[in-house]
């Protein structure tokens, strides 16, 4: 019986000798992030990539609303899907101190890889962990920041500006307060322009993922919210909910309220973009990802939109998105990616990156003298991303995030309690798990 | 060589032998059939096992302790009865219990009512009454991601045709018509979409117990000038109740768990109103992550869905000897 077998285990061991060194020369490199834009602008920039090494690309991208349940999973069972990962700002934490990603730091002094390179919020934004010690976990990849969008044709045309200032005494245009934001969304709330019946302004509040969040916290940040005392961590009392705070998020409800189009509850990044394209409401909330698209688009691209950062209050903060982008440590092809990573470093793939629709985190591209002219919206981003502040990266950071979007929601959409409730109770949520983690 | 005391799978193991070619019947001769049986179900056993009652056990494991699937390198330790204690003092587990029961209770009531008037009228069998079951069993057909997808785009408030017809029906202009963003609204809007898929189902079910009344029971009724509505009453309902005990049953068990249809269409939004016990628990699970806690709250569903199913198939058991 065995001799039958012999002479097919030879052919079987001969092929796979031949087939040895082109299996080596064919490696491919699997990276994991969100199905969107950008992502498909790497899969255009990565071909260069491929070209210079011969190692192939492989993608896998996720829509954003089962991105982390997708990708969390994947690294807490030490899956070997992903080579590489563009992982959320805020899994840093976790994936550090769980051991998911590799630390860099050998790396980078071994390549040259300088972080003081990287614009500082993005270093520490999405590499660093813990914060503001000189840890790294990732490379600034993607850089992003929650900003605004608004209908330049609609504000310039003089019927509209006239009305605008009779009632209510400056030129329409793009709001410096969260005031005047509120003021023009008042103003386009329920208008009818060109025949069809328009709103003031589409903001986040989805509950499932992180979408009301990002956009109250956006909002909060300029009126005084802290997550913490910055003198004695994880003291949340006064700062949570302070009585700025409180203010905060009762503007944000009124927003809600008064100047978003009818049925907007659940609505975060590709709903409010929509809302935009489609010509419902005058300004719109979104991560700055979406510009690039929005700009290219026949109806409400071009010459008819504009870009302005977040509105400044007492404070003058925006959410910073983005992602940096780390090697698994579980990858079997570790060299590989590494080798992925330095290439994605060079100052020259990065201005590639950003001419491709991705938003790089180099200073020499951001810093470059023709960067501001670049594209219409380059100004408000690298404005906006001067000011970033992001939610905690904790560990527990899924838990913060879960307590948050249920209290906010609640309160916001929901109409349930006052504000000075709903972050009270956060302040108690978020004590318990920071006391289970055992930092209080 | 067969004998009374044999069993089935005796039976069955032997004609495997006979039926098997020489060489493998004659290595499968050395095992028993009872070996032989077990061999068969094996696999069927091992794969129940993998996937039921090893889950089950691991859950109950689980659910005293404080493991958090996101942490797999923290240290395991045992919470005894902590996580039990949490879940049922937990204000917020209650406030989505209740509207789990709101959910199931409403759904119940008019998938049965609806779904009984459905199946008696098809029961008349009139013309064309073959064309029109089949008309209304389509929505029970459709994938419940494709039935909450397009209820949702049909609840738009700017685009939705619900809002335009409830709009062109009461004068409410369709912006004020926001099923799934109004708090009011929005645990009606799934009751409303569950009752359109699946009272179906339930007629289907009805149907099957009103076929299954014999002709004879009504003619002596007549012969006895019984009214239609003492005939409804003493013969129709009483006959058929076993079949509509037994789609309560079935609508009841499946509305406890649902999942899907509730966070297409509202996520458990808006806020938590619409967050019923499987979303909450799914939040519990892999939003927070706190793997523990989650399991406690997974089999205290189990026993309340256990023990209540429990005490309904009893009660249905007695309507059944009636």
């Amino acid at each position: 019986m065995l001799k039958k077998w012999i002479p097919l285990l030879g052919a079987a061991a001969v092929c796979g000798s031949l087939s040895m060194p082109q299996a080596a020369k064919a490696e491919t490199l699997t990276l994991c992030w969100a199905a969107w834009d950008p992502a498909n602008a790497l899969v255009e920039l990565s071909k260069d990539f491929t070209a210079k090494t011969g190692i192939n690309m492989k993608f896998e991208f996720v829509p954003w609303t089962s991105y982390a349940d997708r990708f969390l999973n994947e690294l807490n069972s030490r899956g070997k899907l992903c080579d590489l990962i563009i992982g959320d700002s805020q899994w840093i934490g976790g994936a550090a101190e769980n051991g998911h990603y590799v630390k860099l730091n050998d790396f980078f002094a071994k390549e040259g890889i300088k972080m003081d390179d990287f614009v500082p919020a993005t270093v520490v934004g999405y590499s660093e962990w813990p914060k503001n010690t000189p840890n790294y976990w990732a490379l600034p990849a993607m850089g992003d920041v929650v900003g605004w969008t608004y209908r330049k044709d609609w504000f310039e045309r003089p019927e509209l500006q006239k009305e605008f200032k009779a009632k209510y005494g400056w030129d329409l245009d793009a709001p410096k307060t969260y005031d005047q934001l509120k003021q023009i969304g008042q103003f386009f709330q329920g208008r009818e322009i060109d025949g069809k019946k328009v709103y003031g302004a589409s903001i986040y509040t989805e509950r499932g993922s992180e979408g009301i969040t990002m956009g109250v916290t956006n909002v909060l940040y300029d009126w005084g919210f802290m997550y913490d005392n910055p003198k004695k961590p994880y003291e949340m009392q006064g700062y949570v909910n302070s009585p700025e705070a409180v203010k905060g998020l009762e503007f944000y409800k009124s927003l809600y309220d008064c100047c978003t189009p009818p049925g907007a509850s659940n609505v975060y990044m590709v709903d409010s973009a929509d809302a935009f394209k489609s010509g419902q409401v005058a300004m719109h909330m979104n991560f700055a990802f979406t510009w690039p698209g929005l700009y290219k688009d026949e109806k409400v691209g071009g010459k008819r939109i504009g870009f302005f950062p977040n509105p400044a209050e007492k404070y003058h903060f925006a959410q910073l998105g983005g992602q940096g982008i780390s090697v698994v440590s579980y990858s079997d092809k570790r060299d590989a990616a590494l080798k992925y990573i330095k290439w994605f470093a060079q100052p020259e793939v990065q201005a590639k990156w950003w001419k491709l629709g991705g938003f790089s985190c180099l200073k020499a591209v951001v810093d470059a003298p023709d960067f501001k002219t670049s594209q219409p919206y380059a100004p408000a981003f690298l404005e906006s991303m001067a000011i970033v502040k992001d939610f905690w990266a904790e560990p527990s950071y899924a838990e913060l995030l879960q307590a948050m979007q249920k209290r906010v929601h609640d309160y916001v959409v929901a109409g349930k309690g006052t504000a000075k409730e709903a972050l009270d109770n956060l302040v108690n949520d978020w004590t318990e798990v920071f006391k289970e983690d055992g930092k209080i | 060589m067969t004998t009374s005391h044999e069993t089935f799978t005796d039976k069955a193991a032997q004609a495997v032998v006979r039926a098997t070619p020489e060489p493998l019947a004659a290595r499968v001769r050395g095992l028993s059939d009872r070996a032989i049986a077990w061999l068969f179900i094996a696999p069927t056993i091992t794969l129940l096992l993998a996937i039921n009652i090893f889950p089950l056990f691991w859950a109950i494991y689980l659910s005293f302790t404080n493991y958090r699937a996101n942490r797999p390198n923290a240290v395991v330790q045992n919470v005894g009865l902590g996580n039990y204690s949490r879940v049922l003092n937990d204000p917020d587990i209650w406030a989505s219990m209740q509207t789990t029961a709101h959910f199931v209770f409403w759904t119940i009531v008019l998938q049965t009512v609806i779904g009984f008037a459905l199946a008696y009228l098809i029961d008349r069998k009139f013309r064309g009454h073959a064309f029109w079951t089949t008309l209304i069993l389509i929505p029970m057909m459709l994938s419940p991601a494709v039935v909450g997808n397009f209820w949702r785009f049909l609840y738009e408030p700017q685009i939705g045709l619900f809002a335009y017809a409830v709009s062109f029906l009461s004068g409410i202009p369709t912006s004020e018509i926001r099923m799934l963003g109004d708090v009011r609204l929005a645990p009606w809007a799934i009751i409303i979409v569950d009752t359109w898929m699946w009272t179906p189902y339930v007629m289907l079910i009805c149907l099957a117990g009103l076929r299954s009344i014999p002709d004879y029971i009504y003619e002596a009724a007549e012969v006895d000038r019984a009214s239609n509505w003492r005939q409804f009453w003493s013969i129709t309902i009483p006959m058929a109740l076993p079949f509509i005990m037994l789609a309560v049953l079935f609508r009841g068990i499946e509305n406890f768990k649902m999942f899907d249809m509730v966070n297409l269409l509202t996520g458990g939004g808006p806020g938590s109103t619409t967050e019923v016990a499987s979303i909450a628990l799914k939040r519990e699970a892999f939003e927070a992550w706190a793997t523990g806690r989650s399991s406690a709250f997974a089999i205290v569903l189990f026993v309340a869905v256990f023990g209540l199913a429990n005490i309904y198939v009893k009660i249905l058991n007695r309507v059944k000897q009636r």
